[in-house]
């Protein structure tokens, strides 16, 4: 697994993008180094990295709207490459973080509201809590995840291929002439389904004109000399479920109500969220896989249901990737407290990377800082409406509680919307010069 | 069977094992509203341990279900409403711009079991929303929910808007939220922040004696 790390992070060093001019390779380098150095364990960074992660700040920067930067892809590159020219952090997110309005327009997507679309255009995406999947078809979903998937899940997600419910599973296709096989495909014939399937190469063709635009934008960025700190994304089995599956409530109830289903459901996902991560790692070059936490946060649950629902498989995710080469990257919105003891003998030296929001920092330098590299917890109302000064003062001293002896990356906590630029800036300004080693 | 085996199972979160007492009783040809009284025993104790941190968010959403379950059993039975006696009013809300509840409802949930009446206005709630149902209950507690950091202008401007009525000497307002500190206090002029459902009540509670 250290080769097969190395690899990724050496492709991630090497991307196959023309640079601007030699100085901005060697700052892409540099940067790259110092993120890596912070993760790894194995050499103190030149200082301490920053970047910032975001939702829609490049928009308001950018005076534009969310609903603008979704529906019209120019704006969107627009806004990405002014945020990431004028404030230079170590690295960026991405611009494949708003997405693409048109996309959830065509296929009526249910889980959330959007810009332009149950929310005001001015305003970030917000999720719709529901019971997606039903108390009890787990059988249905241990038994043939893809199959609850195409037929069950996504005709309640997207209302536009709602009729895939009439579809037969596709392992009913065998081997044998005659009428067997024709008969699993009268479905297709149909003209629900047909217009399912109109919705879905429309959805596909929107899906590829905008993921155009993000890799053009994203290389251009490249080529300037700043690194996107994401190769993939993947999430804990307990939050697959729960986030838009079961929903939070349906997911509490089922740790008492079902509780040997939930365990085997969530083993069922474990290979598959190894897959999503590793596999997008790998195309794209890029050995961090970012992991964002919900539903075991400090308060939500039990240390005995983190123990026992939570952790395990998550931790299965997180070593699985770890195998592949991969460093998980792995965010826990909320806070963390009460779990850092618990997770502190699984985390292998400079394999992870752990993003806080609200955890005492101190607390995780402390328990988890000698293996894992830590980043975050700028708050993101002391961004929104705090002073430069106010944000400049609270850089230096997480600085001063986390830096020592490498491991720590500068982030602000919760992803942030409309935060005063000029307090964004001076947290990566005070990183630069508060986070030198020397 | 004992009244005190209802109420404590209800605070072990023993759903089958409580289902099964309020069956018997009500079999038994016992009063309901003394059924209900255990019941909001048992809620009590729930919320205790909530407070001394043995309890969390799973546990809580797992006792409004039984609460719901045992009610629906219990309130057919009831011939008569007979208001129980609360400790004052309070109106509660996601504010304007924003669609989560959950937050909120164990809000909600913890302040009722605590003896409050609570007016739930729901999510995505307009300013003038909140101006209006105060008018009408005359209620001296507000609470604003919020999840996104968008609801930090909302609230501000909810405040505003009681400011404006002529009713922020009447009213304690609250804020609460996944983003929300003494920060973002100061910013919308609200009365206090609570952490959690534990501070809204402790909040409530300090407000009632003091209006």
């Amino acid at each position: 697994m250290e080769e097969k790390q190395e690899e990724l992070f050496n492709r991630w060093f090497s991307p196959q993008v023309e640079f601007v001019d030699e100085k901005t390779e060697e700052a892409y380098k540099a940067r790259v180094t110092r993120l890596k150095d912070a993760i790894q364990y194995k050499k103190t960074p030149d200082r301490v990295p920053v970047f910032a992660l975001l939702g829609f700040f490049p928009a308001y920067y950018a005076g534009l709207t969310p609903y603008d930067i979704m529906h019209d892809y120019s704006k969107l590159e627009i806004a990405f490459e002014k945020y990431v020219s004028d404030f230079e952090p170590d690295g960026h997110c991405g611009a494949i973080g708003p997405g693409p309005g048109k996309f959830f327009e065509i296929l009526d997507y249910k889980l959330y509201a959007w810009p332009g679309h149950g929310v005001a255009p001015q305003h970030s995406y917000q999720c719709i809590e529901g019971e997606y999947m039903k108390a009890d078809e787990y059988d249905a979903l241990i038994q043939d995840p893809t199959y609850f998937f195409l037929a069950t899940y996504f005709p309640r997600i997207f209302g536009a291929i709602e009729p895939f419910k009439e579809l037969s599973p596709f392992t009913n296709v065998l081997e044998m002439y005659g009428g067997f096989t024709p008969v699993s495909f009268t479905p297709f014939g149909m003209p629900g389904i047909q217009a399912a399937l109109k919705a879905l190469m429309e959805a596909g063709n929107e899906s590829l004109k905008w993921i155009g635009h993000v890799v053009a934008s994203e290389r251009k960025v490249t080529a300037a000399g700043f690194p996107d700190i994401f190769g993939g994304g993947t999430k804990a089995p307990f939050d697959t479920i729960g986030d838009t599956l079961r929903g939070t409530k349906g997911i509490m109830l089922d740790m008492y109500r079902r509780h040997d289903k939930l365990l085997q459901a969530m083993e069922i996902f474990t290979p598959l969220m190894i897959r999503m991560g590793a596999s997008a790692a790998k195309a794209n070059g890029n050995p961090i896989v970012f992991i964002p936490l919900h539903k075991g946060a400090d308060g939500f649950i039990s240390n005995k249901q983190f123990e026992e629902f939570y952790w395990p498989t998550l931790k299965k995710v997180m070593m699985g990737l770890i195998n592949e080469g991969c460093v998980p990257f792995l965010y826990a919105e909320g806070s963390y407290n009460s779990r850092l003891e618990l997770i502190k003998n699984d985390l292998p030296k400079g394999k992870t990377l752990w993003g806080f929001d609200q955890t005492e920092m101190a607390k995780a330098k402390e328990i988890i800082g000698d293996s894992a590299c830590i980043c975050g917890n700028v708050p993101t109302s002391l961004l929104t409406v705090g002073t430069p000064q106010a944000v400049k003062d609270y850089a230096k001293k997480l600085i001063e509680t986390c830096s020592e002896g490498g491991g720590f990356i500068m982030m602000n906590g919760a992803v942030i919307d409309e935060a005063k630029p000029e307090n964004v800036k001076a947290m990566i300004e005070a990183t630069k010069e508060f986070g030198a080693y020397k | 069977m004992e009244s005190s085996d209802l109420v404590t199972a209800l605070a072990d979160l023993k759903e089958e094992e409580a289902l099964k007492i309020v069956e018997e009783k009500l079999n038994a040809g016992e009063d309901p509203f003394k059924i209900l009284e255990d019941v909001r025993r048992g809620m009590e104790i729930v919320g205790k341990h909530f407070a001394n941190n043995e309890y969390f968010i799973s546990d809580l959403l797992y006792a409004g279900e039984i609460l719901r379950v045992v009610t629906e059993k219990v309130k057919p039975k009831l011939a008569t409403t007979k208001e129980a006696k609360r400790l004052g009013k309070v109106i509660i809300g996601s504010v304007e711009g924003d669609i989560h509840d959950i937050g909120k409802n164990i809000v909600v949930f913890m302040l009722e079991a605590n003896g409050f009446e609570v007016h739930d206005l729901g999510v995505d709630i307009p300013p003038e929303k909140f101006v209006e149902k105060i008018k009408e209950t005359g209620a001296t507690i507000v609470g604003l929910s919020g999840f996104l950091t968008l609801v930090f202008d909302s609230m501000k401007k909810t405040v505003e808007a009681m400011e404006k009525a002529g009713l922020r000497g009447k009213v304690k307002i609250m804020i609460g939220g996944g983003q929300i500190n003494e920060e973002i206090r100061r910013y919308t002029g609200a009365d206090a922040y609570g952490r959690d459902a534990i501070d809204a009540v402790t909040l409530a509670k300090k407000w009632v004696v003091d209006v």
